[in-house]
């Protein structure tokens, strides 16, 4: 226990705050993640990496939130996407003033060029002669699958649309990786890219020419937070020598290793810094089973604290609905009406108001946990008989005991099998909140499209399954301590 | 005892109780009969102030019914209903011991209480831990009647005690209950539509119809006087218990 304590200490007094780094939820922002996290801790400063920390959005704000210290982000995306609508000047220059009047600071580019263009199968677009984007035109049959980022980007489908007039009304929002397989199918005949996109040559896709440049240039800079050149100052200059470090080649053969040759993100950031700067770092590959217990112990920290505020809520709401019938009807529409909203939309829609990670995971948990917990509650006790009501009533036991003694344990078996449906619901939601980095099961779900790896996903979809199902046998097991037993026996006569 | 004074309770447009006079005799038992319908439940309901009067006044030793007396005055009062009303997530005995423990009644008092109930209404001691649903009808309603009885009330209300009971058991539990307001001499209003069961139990009877009552007094009185032609036509329609009842009564 001391040493333990000595070594915490230890650990608190080199540098009490770490550097964060965070990284979109693609392979290339994860492994641009990795190097900036090793060259951090190459200073001999502390860093962690919040890998596949969320999209553009959640990770600016947790930027400047202070949640994250630094991630790398694209011109063409601070341009279009961050600053879109603001009095920005033209240039490098006028993007890095922008950035800093939002109060953050932007770094040099850091090579390439990571745009966004518009493939095709190669066979496909030679038996169309489709060669350029203006190609498209004459071919309004044709079925597009775009990455969600890019169907309502500023830059994205709907500006590409109206300034090459295409007609195509056929236009699906699919996640990234998951368009290479649609593509691979012929579901859908044309993608936006990243043109680092290792996929480009492996599925032998051909990247029709930007013959109007409508797309902006996408040149990688890092985004930090101004503290960090107080706090940290070695770091930032170290950061400084990744300035037009990476070229285009360096950059796709990096995607590649990730995702063609299954090479972890870590060891393709280390043998990077090795081989450009000669600096050594170590690459601790986790084992499976220390992997699966970390996750399940996110994952039961979602699905547990979500679970226990929402009872603590939505069983008092629950009695209020069943007390009074107007306010029962508006609590219950409430519930509803929150159910309905999607689980991401409720994830994004929380990060502005408690941060990101756990927090609004957490709270748009419970917020969907009411509902069954809420209505099971008011059913169970709508439902006791009349006549057993007023025998309550005429023994002359005040309306606070008769709930106590009387009421909820006759609602017992139907609010505890709300809080059952809840908990198996949450189970199950608790995967996406590793689109906002609350971790979880979901992680390696996200890691497992990303990379397009079976097994991935399936360590994170068969332990969430399982765990549903321990979740499940533990409330059958405790409705037989939490329900009294009289109301688990049959009437004899 | 209890007083009911031009008492009147719709439910929507239906009028359950037209304006009603009553005046409960202590000590004996009156019995509220009539087709189903008339308003004999909404009646003791009324007494015990589950429901509450559109207009007129209940009161229960001159006092009226209130919202802030009506927890003390139930206290004072037992309520039996068809079939018991007993709470299936608790065992007889904690049925029974349900009230004097809210009310802070020490155990042993408790107990010695339980113990003189289930001598006064014949309930076998070895089934105080069995629950409701593993008890027999008739079972159920003297463990209903030991609830009822536990804090010694002044009076006790029953609606159809005896409704849901097959015939054995049912004249059983009649004999018990007669013996046991006999043995109490309380105050007892109870719930009937069956005449024979009202000339059994009742030394009052009345007969209501329509939310009315028609007429009030003993079985020989509305047998012999009838006050209309329904009092009439209600009794000569039963009759046949009624025989049954004269002759055991002669023999």
């Amino acid at each position: 226990m001391i040493p333990l304590i000595l070594l915490l200490m230890a650990v608190a007094s080199v540098d009490a705050e770490p550097v964060r780094v965070g990284s979109k939820s693609f392979t290339e922002s994860v492994i641009l993640g990795e190097i900036v996290a090793r060259l951090a801790r190459d200073t001999g400063a502390q860093s962690e990496h919040q890998r596949e920390f969320g999209g553009t959005r959640v990770l600016w704000n947790a930027l400047l939130r202070g949640d994250l210290d630094i991630y790398p982000e694209y011109t063409g995306t601070i341009a279009q996407e961050i600053l879109a609508g603001k009095d920005v000047a033209a240039g490098e220059d006028g993007l890095r003033a922008g950035v800093e009047a939002e109060g953050l600071r932007m770094g040099r580019p850091l090579g390439f060029n990571n745009t966004y263009a518009i493939g095709m199968r190669e066979e496909i677009a030679d038996s169309l002669g489709i060669r350029t984007i203006s190609d498209l035109k004459a071919h309004a049959d044709l079925v597009f699958g775009f990455s969600n980022e890019f169907m309502d980007r500023g830059d994205g489908w709907p500006s590409l649309r109206d300034a090459y007039h295409l007609p195509h009304t056929d236009v699906r929002g699919l996640q990234h990786d998951l368009a290479y397989r649609a593509l691979e199918s012929n579901d859908i005949h044309a993608m936006d890219l990243y043109s680092t996109d290792a996929e480009i040559e492996y599925y032998g896709l051909r990247v029709l020419v930007d013959d109007l440049e409508h797309f902006p240039t996408y040149h990688a800079v890092l985004v930090y937070r101004p503290d960090l050149e107080t706090r940290a100052p070695h770091v930032v200059a170290a950061f400084s020598r990744l300035q037009g470090a990476i070229d285009g080649g360096t950059m796709s053969g990096m995607n590649k290793r990730a995702k063609i040759d299954r090479v972890s993100e870590s060891r393709i950031a280390a043998d990077f810094l090795d081989s450009a700067f000669d600096v050594s770092s170590t690459v601790v590959e986790i084992t499976v089973v220390d992997r699966l217990l970390r996750r399940t112990s996110e994952h039961l920290t979602l699905v547990v604290l979500s679970l226990v505020a929402a009872i603590l809520i939505a069983v008092p709401l629950g009695i209020l609905a069943a007390r009074h019938e107007r306010l029962g009807q508006l609590i219950l529409g409430i519930a509803g009406v929150i159910q309905t909203i999607p689980a991401l939309a409720l994830l994004v829609f929380m990060i502005p108001i408690v941060g990101t990670q756990e927090p609004p995971a957490i709270c748009a948990l419970f917020l969907y946990s009411l509902l069954p917990i809420v209505r099971n509650t008011y059913t169970g006790l709508t439902d006791i008989p009349h006549h057993m009501r007023e025998s309550a009533e005429a023994l002359g036991l005040p309306p606070r005991v008769r709930l106590r003694l009387v009421e909820l344990p006759l609602a017992s078996r139907s609010i505890l099998a709300g809080i059952k449906t809840s908990a198996v619901i949450n189970v199950g939601f608790a995967t996406l909140g590793a689109f906002i980095g609350a971790g979880g099961y979901g992680q390696p779900i996200l890691t497992g499209l990303r990379l397009d790896d079976m097994s991935l996903i399936l360590q994170g979809a068969v332990p969430a399954a399982v765990l549903a199902l321990l979740v499940q046998g533990l409330f059958d097991v405790s409705e037989r301590v939490l329900v009294p037993r009289g109301l688990r026996l049959d009437p004899v006569d | 005892m209890l007083e009911l004074t031009q008492v009147t309770r719709s439910f929507g447009a239906t009028v359950a109780v037209q304006p009603t006079d009553l005046s409960v005799r202590p000590g004996a038992t009156t019995v509220l009969i009539g087709p189903s319908g008339c308003g004999k439940s909404t009646l003791l309901r009324l007494m015990i102030y589950l429901i509450r009067p559109d207009g007129g006044s209940v009161r229960f030793e001159g006092t009226e019914f209130s919202a802030d007396d009506v927890l003390r005055l139930r206290h004072r009062i037992g309520y039996v209903i068809q079939d018991g009303g007993l709470f299936p997530h608790l065992s007889a005995s904690d049925n029974v011991a349900l009230l004097a423990r809210h009310l802070g009644w020490d155990e042993t008092r408790v107990t010695a209480r339980i113990d003189a109930l289930a001598d006064l209404t014949r309930f076998p001691t070895d089934c105080f831990d069995r629950f409701p649903a593993q008890l027999s009808g008739g079972q159920r309603q003297r463990v209903s009647l030991m609830r009822a009885l536990m804090l010694d009330p002044d009076v006790l209300l029953l609606d159809e005690p005896l409704g849901s009971l097959d015939p054995i058991v049912r004249s059983d539990l009649q004999q018990d209950l007669r013996d046991i307001f006999c043995t109490l001499n309380k105050t007892v209003v109870l719930v009937t539509h069956d005449m024979g069961e009202a000339g059994f139990f009742g030394d009052v009877i009345v007969l209501m119809r329509e939310g009315r009552i028609v007429q009030q007094g003993t079985l020989s009185q509305l047998i012999n006087e009838p006050a209309d032609n329904f009092v009439e036509r209600f009794i000569r329609a039963q009759r046949t218990a009624l025989h049954v009842l004269e002759e055991g009564a002669e023999s």
